[in-house]
């Protein structure tokens, strides 16, 4: 070898030395972002939050009281979107992942969930006062807001299941046929409950994506300020995220109100939080419980 | 009896599958037909708002103007009927306010019953006038000639380059300055973004060891969970300040203050999907790499990142999808100005943005509404074109395996 | 004659063992071999004849929780050590692995790898290594013409003596071959056996082998691997026809295996 070995080699570690040290550094710097984010909401909310400040409504212009109908009222949202994209999502990955083979009905149906997935939030939030709020006449209202949301969610859904069941190993189910079972009850008795602690997992965290979207809300359902609580489903409801951006950006008095604003910052924040944890719970104890099987 | 029971159970379930696995192909379907239902209509119409009309004297030989001849019109930038093909005629601009400079009350009418027909006295007598008329002003035998504006073409649109879609009296819908700042922005997003995203990747993948990477990840999936109107406040409150004093700008509401805020809600697509890009490098192929005396930085670079590229460029093009997309965080931090770009340090103004603070002033069914409908089309082809790149790189990826 | 056998030992190996994590899967293993041979591992799978491989270049360091105890001596000196630039013993000794594993590159980029990620630049040196390697392996003639093309599009057994080349192409004067033609046809195996024969001029080759035949074709000496621990080491020859051990001697007839 021509070059001197011991300069090459010197040369080689100190630049994987100084790489590796810049990449270390770059990681924890996103770390500090998130710490950063996190530690400034939750020290400017901490003081915002009270028993009083969850359970009274608006006052004032928004720059006092509570935010009691936005929590509700993301409460009816997400509820509504589990009711209509839970079941209908696992069906579909269900059917993707149990009933199609490799081939153009799978590709297309899998094609079809990606782009729904890749649409911005925004355009959701254009269809859903398309379709549901002027086209089929609901108004801004619970059942448009919620359908919107659905639709958006729907695609996480049905990969999750997809994913989920797409683990599950194909001898259980060749297995389960060899007893003398049906496709139906093989999936229904042998895959679908294997898979099922994953599903709740990903479910979970789709509630956060769910009860934190604001651009398919704003057109749909939101409403600026109502210091009422909905009575069907063809209200219209205040939405925490909702609430945030209008309190910080367009509130009669942004300065005053910028205490409401972290606390319902923080609001959103603990949710997406306390899904995470318990997802993340969730996932370790099934995956105890798999390892003692 | 049984068995046929079973069987029909079988099969109506399957065919509730099937509706159900249908419904996202369904779904696009419906939003690709409602958006474009709405859109498409902006493409036959008028850039004047219905109830009103544009109208000159008749021996005016203007056939026809655009919709920006007619803003620089009525703003007086165009003082004389030659700069737009006519007579060298200086223009007088005319609207209904201006009618008590030409009558007195008397004339008008006590409850203005004679409006109508004094207006088209005037617009018989003077023959420099352009006037922008309610129609409910325009007498019978009307003495103008109401002027046709140029019909709205999608060329028009996505290469105009005013976006004042509520002016008067004829609206300005050119989308190119909200074409450039949505690229600007989410551009620069993924350019501050990438070195970090690609970095913490191979940081997971390779250089931590196992506890690390275990605490890093939730902290990554947590970064993807934070909804974008919490970024959207953080970046109002923190980073727009930040942007405004580091700079010294009049104002921090920037393309800037847009982008890193991006970059930081673009992290997670980028790190998750390039550090599996990464893992899925056969051991065997790292291995080799070593064994011939590379050190772990050289296999890195010279062949764990080759091998993965089409993963790692699939997770930079879906960022940019993301980011370009994004709603509510850019429209609380990028000023929102609808002009050109000229720098990343002026306000911005993104599609998603303009959609979401726009919509709910625009009057449903009206230009406004339909422009906005329009330019969700635009972005939704945008991301369409995004998220068929993603397909095709992990389509040849598998391919070349 | 006499004097070559009073050299010290190319490779050696004194009381190894090796664990990963809690299980032992190397016990005090002690074997030694000389310039120019070629030694073949044998022994069922799991026997722990790819991870003694795997030590000679300290490959092992790549697994975590992996311990490794005893002395290895390459060229006389300590692998181990902590002063020992693993990189550079890395060049010196190269290595084929089970399954072909070209690079994403070219077929020239892939034999120029080892040069260029030790520093060499000399375009007209690194051309000239590639092509020497390649015609040790046998493949010039096969691919002199399409070196710019992905190594991809070769087949199987070309990619496996592209792999070779590859570790040819930085002069080691160790080659280590972990079951290099088990994932081949018996045609590209023919090849790469011929090969090591040739090979066995210039270098000190340690090949893991499942393949009786193999081992009995290509090797000097065998070592038998049973469960973590060397049962027998000798002359290929006494192996396969006199060993001293039943076990051996059940193995290598296709009692067990």
């Amino acid at each position: 070898m021509n070059p001197d070995p011991a300069k090459i080699h010197r040369r080689k570690q100190l630049s994987q030395r100084l790489v590796f040290a810049l990449f270390t550094l770059m990681s924890a710097a996103i770390v500090l972002v998130l710490v950063v984010i996190l530690g400034f909401i939750v020290v400017r909310g901490l003081p915002a939050i009270n028993w009083g400040f969850l359970t009274k409504m608006p006052e004032n212009g928004m720059t006092e009281g509570g935010i009691f109908p936005a929590i509700v009222g993301t409460f009816c949202l997400v509820l509504g979107s589990m009711i209509f994209a839970f079941p209908i999502g696992i069906m579909s990955g269900i059917y993707v992942n149990e009933y199609t083979n490799d081939g153009p009905v799978k590709r297309f149906m899998k094609t079809m969930t990606n782009n729904l997935a890749g649409i911005p939030s925004i355009v959701f939030g254009l269809f859903g006062m398309a379709l549901f709020v002027n086209g089929l006449h609901f108004g801004d209202s619970i059942l448009a807001g919620s359908l919107t949301l659905g639709l958006l969610v729907l695609p996480v859904v049905i990969r999750t299941t997809e994913e989920s069941l797409k683990a599950i190993d194909n001898s259980f189910r060749i297995g389960s046929y060899a007893l003398g079972a049906t496709k139906l009850q093989t999936i229904r008795r042998v895959v679908l409950p294997m898979a099922l602690p994953n599903i709740i997992t990903g479910l979970i965290l789709s509630i956060g994506r769910i009860s934190g979207e604001t651009a398919p809300i704003l057109f749909t359902v939101a409403a600026y300020f109502l210091p009422k609580l909905p009575h069907s489903i063809f209200d219209q409801v205040m939405a925490l995220p909702y609430h945030l951006y209008v309190i910080s950006t367009s509130g009669t008095n942004i300065a005053s109100s910028r205490k409401m604003a972290y606390g319902t910052a923080l609001v959103l924040v603990l949710i997406v939080l306390a899904l995470n944890l318990l997802a993340n719970a969730l996932r370790r104890y099934f995956g105890k419980k798999v390892k003692m099987n | 009896m049984k068995t046929g029971l079973q069987k029909f159970t079988e099969k109506f379930v399957e065919g509730l599958l099937f509706i159900s696995g249908s419904i996202t192909s369904l779904a696009v379907i419906l939003i690709v037909l409602f958006l474009f239902k709405e859109g498409w209509g902006l493409f036959n119409e008028t850039p004047v708002e219905k109830g009103s009309v544009i109208a000159l004297n008749k021996s005016n030989p203007v056939q026809q103007l655009s919709a920006a001849q007619v803003k620089n019109i009525f703003d007086r930038k165009i003082t004389n009927w030659s700069e737009v093909g006519g007579n060298n005629d200086s223009i007088l601009i005319f609207s209904v306010n201006d009618i008590t400079n030409f009558y007195s009350e008397a004339e008008l009418g006590d409850s203005l019953q004679f409006v109508p027909q004094r207006i088209s006295e005037l617009m018989g007598k003077k023959s420099g006038i352009i006037a922008f008329l309610p129609t409910e002003y325009l007498a019978k035998n009307f003495e103008g000639r109401i002027l046709p504006l140029k019909k709205i073409t999608l060329k028009g649109f996505l290469k105009g380059k005013e976006w004042f879609p509520t002016a008067q009296p004829a609206a300005q819908l050119g989308i190119l300055p909200l074409i450039l700042g949505t690229l600007w922005v989410s551009l620069f997003a993924i350019l501050i973004a990438l070195p970090f995203g690609l970095a913490t990747a191979i940081y997971i993948a390779e250089i931590a060891d196992n506890r690390v990477g275990k605490i890093l990840k939730p902290v990554i999936e947590l970064l993807a969970g934070i909804p974008s109107v919490v970024y959207g406040f953080f970046g109002l409150i923190v980073i727009v300040p930040l942007v405004q004093r580091t700079f010294n700008l009049p104002v921090g509401e920037t393309g800037l203050s847009g982008a890193l805020v991006l970059a930081i809600m673009a992290l997670p697509t980028i790190i998750t999907i390039s550090e599996d890009a990464i893992r899925n490098t056969p051991r065997a192929m790292k291995e080799a790499s070593l064994a011939l005396g590379a050190t772990h930085w050289q296999t890195i670079y010279k062949v764990i990142i080759p091998y993965s590229i089409s993963g790692i460029s699939a997770a930079t093009i879906l960022g940019i999808g993301r980011a370009m997309g994004e709603t509510m965080a850019v429209l609380m931090v990028t000023g929102n100005a609808a002009i050109i770009p000229h720098s990343i340090l002026e306000p911005m103004r993104t599609i998603p943005a303009t959609i979401a603070a726009e919509l709910g002033e625009s009057a449903h069914g009206g230009l406004h509404y339909k422009a906005l409908f329009a330019l969700g089309c635009v972005l939704f082809v945008m991301t369409l074109v995004i998220n068929l790149t993603v397909d095709l790189i992990s389509a040849r990826k598998k391919y070349s395996k | 004659m006499a004097k070559d056998y009073v050299k010290k030992p190319k490779v050696m190996a004194k009381e190894v063992n090796l664990y990963y994590g809690d299980f032992h899967a190397l016990k005090g293993i002690t074997l030694s071999m000389e310039e120019n041979h070629v030694v073949a591992l044998i022994g069922p799978s799991g026997c722990g004849k790819s991870t003694f491989l795997r030590c000679f270049n300290r490959m092992n360091d790549l697994i975590p929780n992996t311990k490794v105890t005893g002395l290895v001596m390459v060229d006389g000196k300590d692998i181990n050590d902590r002063g020992m630039n693993v990189d550079q013993l890395r060049k010196n000794i190269g290595m084929v692995f089970q399954k072909p594993n070209p690079f994403p590159k070219s077929i020239f980029e892939n034999v120029a790898y080892g040069l260029r990620v030790n520093g060499v630049s000399d375009a007209k040196f690194i051309a000239e290594r590639v092509e020497r390697s390649l015609v040790q392996s046998a493949l010039w003639e096969e691919v002199k013409d399409k070196l710019k093309k992905s190594a991809f599009e070769l087949s199987g057994g070309q990619q496996q003596r592209l792999c070779i080349a590859r570790a040819l192409a930085i002069e080691p004067s160790i080659v280590l071959m972990d079951e290099p033609a088990s994932a081949l046809d018996p045609i590209s195996t023919a090849k790469i056996e011929e090969l090591i024969y040739e090979l066995k001029s210039q270098y000190t080759i340690i090949i893991v082998t499942h393949n009786m035949q193999q081992a009995g074709r290509v090797s000097d000496k065998t070592a038998f691997f049973y469960m973590g621990e060397l049962i027998e080491y000798d002359d290929t020859k006494i192996i396969f026809t006199n060993p001293k051990n039943t076990r051996t001697q059940n193995y290598v007839t296709g009692r067990f295996g």
